[in-house]
């Protein structure tokens, strides 16, 4: 950050934001195959349960590689699952967003993320913090690692049939 | 309610044996579920937690039995001691961390304290009780506690039989084949999923001795498997296995034959999907026989083995259900690994638990639809009976009780079996 001025800084600020709040656009609208197309090939999307960080030797909610992830949105767009078929709708508030870090090409951003989910006529409430990590590339960025830690990620949860 | 709603004293109107039905009001009666936790879960043993989640001289865990809170605790001799977490003055809660370690435990409203044995040890200002207060009368109330190779059961009732005995020689061998999968160390904890879910307490106590549910509910997450591993999980395609009554509610439902116990077929080729871990272990300079040994533990059993009331081993975890109210259970997903094992095993098995298990798993959440499901589904015709009298019509006695099919329903019909019985006393 040091190296930036405030008039980049708030630029970067204001491009992250875009970029995040389309994320989430995407994934209320379940609009799945294109936020598969936002990640870099080695990028992991990760919900750990606790404080730890050591997410490799942890138990997380998931840890998900590019395997992983699209196995993950196939098993949501097939029909099969019956979780998922059909699934919770849902609407998020992204908001509080600080730049972290930005060196190279890797920029490190966090935020607030408020989800509300509603099923069977029931709405159930989330809250948590997010990082992500963004990696800049000819057209933008990329997702290269996010991480959201729910509020109570290491107490009584239900099953989740979207994504954070 | 109709006139002819079962009374509780008509116990063989909620559960007809003979014909395997189970009444909707199971589901559904609050004043049923208050019995159900004063005849079962004050009653019997009740898991409470794993050893190696409290290791150490001084480690604690929270947990419960039945709607009651714990504290599960390794005093300064290593013994194990389980007590009530509410105060002997006005019953505040004397720990509020799940996990950690101590040297006493101290009420935050007017300072008792207790020793790890949950011996009262300090009143501030005792004056005001006279002379004849009697410290030895006043410690946590205290639950009988045993363990058998690490599981920890604890329970209210002080006349009951020995934990050995309540689960019996069967069932204290396949907790032995079990805790095979430490693949020469021992078992360990390494986390937890948790997830709440609107179900009655037994519509979870029958899930886990089901395979008929497999292939229908996991049709999804068997989508994501090599070829080699969905053959695995074609148990019932291939019609192998079989579910067994143990004996005092306890079942087990073998699913994967080769897997029964992990001691024996060292020798088969290391399947493909575990070639990358193999030669991993091989380069940190573990010798060939071990390698097996630890990659065909890191699979997990080949069975569920379900105890009443409220644990299950299950292939490679430990499913823990703690009953909240008459539509709300509490699941929790244990998974486990090599204590001092390789990191690169213990991460292939946490990897593995994370695909199927927890709010996020490929597996659990079709679960948890479908238990909720049929708690929604016994709100409408009241007068029908739940059928668990799959696979009766080809029973046949096995080594401990009833042996049926692998999809039969015979542990649900084991559990129901010592549920009538508890009830009925």
């Amino acid at each position: 950050m040091t190296e930036m001025s405030k008039i980049d800084s708030r630029a970067l600020l204001a491009d992250v934001t875009e970029f995040i709040w389309a994320e989430g656009a995407m994934l209320d609208a379940k609009d799945y195959d294109a936020w598969l197309d936002l990640w870099t090939g080695d990028g992991l999307y990760i919900l750990p349960i606790g404080e730890g960080e050591d997410y490799a030797n942890q138990l997380n909610l998931c840890y998900d590689n590019a395997k992983m992830r699209r196995d993950r949105i196939g098993r949501f767009q097939r029909g099969f699952s019956i979780s998922s078929a059909p699934p919770a709708d849902t609407v998020r508030t992204l908001s509080r967003f600080r730049i972290e870090a930005a060196g190279g090409d890797l920029i490190e951003v966090s935020c607030a993320e408020h989800l509300i989910e509603d099923k069977f006529g029931r709405q159930r409430t989330w809250a948590g913090n997010a990082f992500y990590t963004l990696k800049v590339a000819d057209d933008g960025f990329k997702l290269h690692r996010k991480i959201v830690r729910l509020l109570n990620s290491d107490g009584m949860l239900n099953s989740f049939s979207y994504l954070f | 309610m109709s006139l002819d709603t079962p009374k509780f004293s008509d116990l063989d109107a909620l559960y007809d044996e003979e014909n395997a039905l189970v009444a909707t009001l199971m589901y559904e009666d609050p004043a049923l579920f208050d019995e159900e936790m004063e005849k079962i879960f004050k009653t019997t043993w009740v898991w409470v937690a794993h050893e190696s989640e409290f290791p150490d001289k001084g480690s604690f865990k929270l947990s419960q039995v039945g709607q009651e809170p714990v504290i599960v605790v390794r005093d300064r001799k290593g013994k194990i001691h389980c007590m009530v977490n509410r105060c002997r003055h006005r019953a505040a809660t004397v720990c509020e961390v799940k996990k950690g370690k101590t040297s006493s435990f101290q009420c935050p409203y007017h300072g008792w304290g207790y020793a790890l044995d949950g011996s009262l040890r300090a009143v501030p200002y005792p004056e005001q009780y006279g002379d004849d207060f009697d410290k030895s009368q006043h410690g946590l109330l205290k639950l009988r506690t045993e363990a058998y190779n690490g599981m920890v059961f604890a329970s209210f009732n002080e006349e009951i039989e020995p934990l050995e005995d309540f689960l019996g020689p069967q069932v204290r061998r396949y907790i032995d084949l079990f805790m095979k999968q430490g693949g020469g160390f021992p078992v360990k904890v390494l986390g937890e999923h948790q997830f709440a879910v609107p179900m009655n307490w037994k519509v979870q106590l029958e899930n886990t001795t089901d395979a008929y549910h497999f292939p229908v509910v996991h049709k999804s997450f068997m989508q994501t498997l090599d070829g080699a591993t969905e053959d695995m999980f074609d148990f019932l395609d291939k019609g192998v296995g079989y579910v067994e009554d143990l004996g005092n509610g306890h079942s087990v439902m073998t699913m994967i034959p080769e897997l029964m116990d992990l001691d024996e077929n060292l020798d088969a080729p290391i399947p493909d999907r575990f070639a990358e871990l193999a030669q991993e272990l091989r380069d940190e300079g573990y010798p060939e026989e071990q390698v097996k040994k630890i990659v065909r533990a890191v699979s997990g059993a080949g069975f569920n083995l379900n105890l009443f009331p409220n644990v299950s081993f299950s292939l490679a975890f430990f499913r823990v259900l703690t009953p909240i109210a008459v539509d709300r259970t509490d699941i929790r997903h244990i998974a486990i690994g090599m204590d001092g094992g390789p990191a690169a095993a213990n991460q292939a098995r946490l990897r593995l638990h994370e695909h199927f298990q927890g709010p996020m798993g490929f597996g659990s959440p079709d679960d948890a639809e479908v238990w909720e499901r049929v708690q929604r589904g016994t709100r409408g015709g009241d007068s029908l009976p739940i059928l668990v009298n799959r696979g009766l019509v080809d029973e046949e006695p096995g080594e401990a009780g009833p042996r049926g099919h692998i999809s039969a329903e015979t542990g649900m019909r084991a559990a129901y079996k010592m549920w009538k019985r508890m009830m009925s006393q």
